[in-house]
């Protein structure tokens, strides 16, 4: 059934790509394909929702030995940590493919080929339930996006993507190491080497070992984010990637990484974890802090989106490593409400330059409200989801992050309760420069289409909807998150 | 009752290299034919022979005996690597088929040559004494050093062809004097009996023995263009004819490590502790130099030659552990090397040909948009070498580390890691090249009706039509370095056995 969910992109993404070249369509039919395959897939991870037994751990579990020669098993499984992260990752795709759909791209088979490609690694990567396969997926997620980038991007797009792979794939590789080494050195004697998520959680690395292993899987995970110091690659293939690849980038493959401190980090190296808990944290603080600071002052709104996501995710990171129950659920939920916020205010923004002569320069936008009333509102909505609006579920999630270090650690709270309020200032600044004022030179105030309302109306119904009830995520989070965290925790006393 | 004594010879486990022998007799004597079938005729038979040669290796697989005395083993170390030998002669025949570099010589006495050549590697994978470790080298080298040269009318291949005789000769010769010191210190040349005569003499630390250790390395470092005796890889890849290239790329590396494997892991074994370390920084040198050599490289034959110097840098560090996992982890690794190298050299063949442009980097710009079933070939190689994952060279690095991690290297894991990081930039550079670039418009559009004249290809910068066979070959090496990526075991089965074979 999950491998169904993961695979099925992919099948639909080849179907596409050998879609008969009949006519000049423009790739029409062939992108048609793809996003009926991921509509479909989008279908399954709802009803994996449906399906889902808060009280039970890990679910739909497929299991067998894949290279039984190196002890990798291809283990999937669905627990209260990834469930609506795969919703999340079918939804966001299936809005990005439906606005590649209404585009023009050259070459379409190759790009609905690779963009389906994305959404198999991506989900692969966050249903994996053994390290190695989460690496396999995890790396494989570069493959399509250094040609989504490269091919289909804007200027200096080569320079951007090569950049872009380059900085992950070390992180990645690192993590391949700390991968192998993790599954051999835990092998005590006797013991069969083995990759298994839950079998290794079992077995324990001494101190020292996981240390090291511990910060080769940080890097991987902080570059992937990105985080302050690891964030080099953000500015270039944000500016150079297609609208709708930077939607699934900055939605889903960011979260990845925050996925992976919660999947793998904080299970396998508990002590590791509570080691280095003031590192990761002042890196979550200076995140949130320089983020912030950089959105406020772009003049590109994807430039300030791209920066408002540095500090998200740096919220996320200090939820994770409050290593507190609490911190941990409100960075589940914010991994979830970010992907939600940050794609519509891609597809919006890329509409809004359309009106504004193809420039996203905030100096030249403004007053584009005046005769797109559905556009500004949702516009709006997204934007005060952004900022964490007491009722929204953003809100719900910062809030129970910062309660979360606020029981560990004091004073990093303190300072972090300083990125809300940066939060509000830059988003409220992006929304005045593009919306009000008088209309600009040059731009033209237009309301949105039909078809690209039905790639952003959705997902703002979704957010409205965690809004009015966030529970629905934490409720059936709460389990897997509690297991994640009880062993640092017990590392903690100790 | 028998008068006659006669050393008891099993033909059964020798008889790959009969079969070897006889049709390099078979290859000779039909080239002297002349006519327009020749070349397919000699091909056909040539393929034939090495057909038949691994249909009698699989035939002996798991029998794991010694011939002649001892001084070959027909094991399955040698055995499942010598499919590797025949498969990159195969490769190189076909590509050779319609190469223009290589129509200057007589097709006789190249496919001979070559076969000769996969006849000493043979020897050499199943050598277990020090005799048959030289001869064995000797009769892969001596081919080789002719088939580099064989493009006549260019003078880099000329130039190509004595580089490698040169210091080929200085590495057999700085092999057979450590040989010699290995010799007189244990005075034996069986691989077994100088094993346990260090054993029993615990002469582990006898400095005769290490300098002939060193020696022999040094040699065998030669041949596996181990960094920093690799000064010739880059000019002597760059030269040869390409299909000649290919060849040594793949076969001659997989040659070198199968003797190295078991002449440290058999014969030195003992005085393990002494030579482990310094494997370990030829090791590091391989990676470091290999990779920081092939950034900037705007030919892809030079490039493909430091990618190699590295990747032997890689396998070298699953024979420094010593163990059984390392042993099949190199085994592995040599047979995803064949699949990512030959799915990238059949590349350069084919677009040397169409483009006149020779191996630069330019040659394959653009071809994402009008070659994509070149395209697609040459960015798997490409992205198997890098190790991505749902490749083979994924599962290829994925084992070597977990050899290197088991086998109390880590260090080396993580070095192997940090030079895969260094490699992205030139491999991606090449996949930026294929997809993200124009094509080079001093291509020179060729018509769809150009004739099917066989023998069009003439000489360097003249622009013909891509023979089929040459795609094929990418495309079934490209298919292969996916599906083996997916599905590794029918491989590391193969792996387990060969280490089985030794330890």
């Amino acid at each position: 059934m999950l491998s169904i969910l993961i695979f099925l992109p992919l099948l639909g993404g080849i179907i596409s790509a050998a879609w008969p070249r009949g006519g000049d369509d423009g790739g029409w039919r062939a992108g048609y394909v793809s996003l009926l395959f991921a509509t479909v897939t989008l279908g399954i991870s709802i009803g994996l929702i449906a399906d889902f037994d808060s009280k039970a751990g890990l679910q739909h579990v497929t299991d067998f030995s894949w290279i039984s020669q190196l002890g990798i098993h291809y283990k999937i499984g669905v627990d209260g940590l990834n469930l609506f992260l795969i919703a999340l990752t079918a939804l966001l795709w299936t809005g990005a493919t439906a606005w590649s759909l209404f585009r023009q791209w050259p070459r379409p088979r190759n790009y609905y080929l690779m963009l389906a490609l994305g959404e198999t690694a991506a989900l692969g990567a966050f249903c994996a339930q053994d390290l190695a396969l989460f690496v396999l997926f995890f790396d494989l997620m570069l493959v399509p996006f250094y040609f989504l980038i490269g091919i289909w991007g804007g200027e200096r797009r080569v320079q951007a993507t090569t950049k872009f792979v380059i900085y992950t794939l070390v992180g990645s590789f690192l993590m391949l190491a700390g991968a192998v080494a993790t599954g051999v050195l835990a092998a005590g004697n006797g013991q069969h080497v083995t990759f298994e998520l839950s079998e290794l959680a079992g077995r324990h690395l001494s101190t020292g070992t996981q240390d090291w292993i511990f910060l080769f899987f940080a890097a991987a995970f902080l570059v992937k984010m990105p985080a302050f110091p690891l964030h080099g690659w953000l500015p270039d293939a944000y500016r150079a990637a297609p609208t709708p690849v930077l939607t699934v980038l900055s939605g889903v493959l960011s979260k990845v990484g925050a996925y992976g401190f919660l999947r793998i980090a904080l299970p396998l190296y508990p002590d590791a974890a509570v080691h280095f808990q003031d590192l990761l944290l002042v890196i979550a603080l200076v995140s949130i802090l320089y983020g912030s600071v950089m959105a406020f002052s772009q003049d590109s709104a994807t430039m300030v989106v791209a920066y408002s996501s540095i500090a998200q995710l740096g919220f996320i990171t200090l939820g994770i490593f409050s290593l507190r129950a609490e911190g941990a659920q409100g960075a589940v939920l914010q991994m979830v409400n970010h992907g939600l916020v940050v794609a519509p205010l891609f597809f919006i923004i890329a509409l809004l330059s359309a009106r504004a002569g193809g420039t996203d320069d905030l100096r030249r936008m403004g007053g584009l409200a005046a005769r797109a009333p559905v556009l500004a509102a949702l516009f709006l909505i997204v934007s005060l989801a952004t900022l964490a609006i007491p009722g929204s579920a953003n809100f719900m999630g910062e809030f129970l992050i910062l309660t979360g270090v606020l029981k560990a650690k004091i004073v990093y709270a303190l300072v972090a309760g300083t990125g809300v309020a940066l939060a509000a200032v830059y988003m409220i600044r992006l929304y005045q420069r593009s919306m009000h004022n008088p209309l600009a030179a040059g731009a033209e105030s237009r309301e949105l289409t039909t078809a690209d309302g039905l790639v952003i109306v959705p997902v703002v119904a979704v957010i409205l909807a965690l809004a009015l009830y966030p529970q629905f995520v934490l409720h059936r989070s709460e389990k897997a998150v509690g297991t994640v965290v009880q062993q640092p925790q017990g590392a903690y006393i100790r | 009752m028998n008068a006659l004594h006669a050393p008891h010879i099993d033909y059964a486990g020798l008889s790959p290299l009969i079969a070897l022998t006889g049709g390099i007799c078979v290859v000779l004597l039909f080239g002297l034919a002349r006519g327009p079938g020749t070349k397919m005729l000699v091909t056909s038979a040539a393929l034939l022979t090495l057909t038949a040669a691994a249909t009698l290796s699989a035939w002996q697989l798991g029998e794991n005996k010694s011939l002649v005395e001892g001084a070959l083993r027909a094991d399955d170390l040698a055995l499942s690597l010598d499919f590797v030998f025949y498969a990159a002669a195969a490769v190189a025949l076909v590509l050779s088929l319609r190469y223009p570099g290589v129509s200057g010589a007589s097709i006789g006495d190249y496919a001979a040559l070559l076969l000769t050549s996969v006849t000493g590697m043979v020897v050499l994978a199943g050598a277990n004494n020090l005799i048959t470790l030289f001869v064995g080298l000797e009769l892969l080298s001596i081919p080789l050093y002719v088939m580099c040269a064989v493009d006549l009318h260019r003078r880099t291949s000329l130039e190509a062809g004595l580089k490698y005789l040169v210091i080929g000769s200085v590495g057999s010769a700085t092999l057979l004097y450590g040989l010699a010191f290995v010799y007189g210190a244990t005075g034996s040349t069986d691989f077994g009996q100088i094993a346990s005569s260090m054993g029993r003499n615990g002469i582990g630390g006898d400095p005769l023995l290490l300098t002939g250790i060193a020696l022999a390395a040094t040699g065998l470092a030669f041949k596996a263009s181990v960094a920093p005796f690799h000064q010739w890889t880059p000019d002597v890849y760059e030269g040869a004819p390409t299909p000649v290239t290919a060849f040594m790329a793949v076969a001659t590396k997989a040659a070198a490590f199968a003797i190295i494997l078991r002449f440290f892991d058999v014969a030195v074994r003992p005085a393990k502790d002494d030579w482990d370390v310094a494997l370990a920084a030829l090791a590091v040198a391989s990676i470091v130099i290999g990779n920081v050599g092939a950034i900037g490289q705007d030919s892809l034959k030079r490039l493909l030659a430091y990618s190699s110097v590295a990747q032997a840098g890689y396998m070298l560090a699953g024979v420094v552990v010593g163990t059984a996992l390392g042993l099949k982890s190199v085994v592995f690794y040599l047979f995803a090397y064949l699949l990512m190298n030959v799915a990238a050299f059949a590349v350069v063949v084919a677009r040397e040909r169409e483009t006149g442009l020779g191996d630069d980097i330019e040659a394959v710009a653009g071809i994402g948009v009008s070659r994509p079933v070149l395209a697609w070939p040459l960015t798997i190689g490409m992205l198997a070498l890098a190790g991505f994952p749902g490749t083979v060279g994924f599962v290829g690095k994925f084992f070597l580390i977990e050899g290197a991690v088991q086998g109390d290297f880590a260090w080396l894991g993580v070095v192997i890691v940090i030079g895969s990081m260094v490699s992205l930039a030139y491999y991606l550079r090449v996949v930026a090249a294929v997809w993200m670039e124009p094509g080079a418009e001093a291509v020179r559009a060729v018509p769809v009706l150009a004739g099917g004249s066989a023998d069009a290809g003439t000489f360097a910068g003249r622009v013909s039509r891509i023979p089929i066979e040459v795609t094929a070959v990418a495309v079934i090496a490209a298919a292969g370095a996916i599906a083996f990526g997916i599905v590794p075991s029918p491989l590391l089965d193969l792996a387990a056995d060969a280490a089985r074979a030794i330890f």
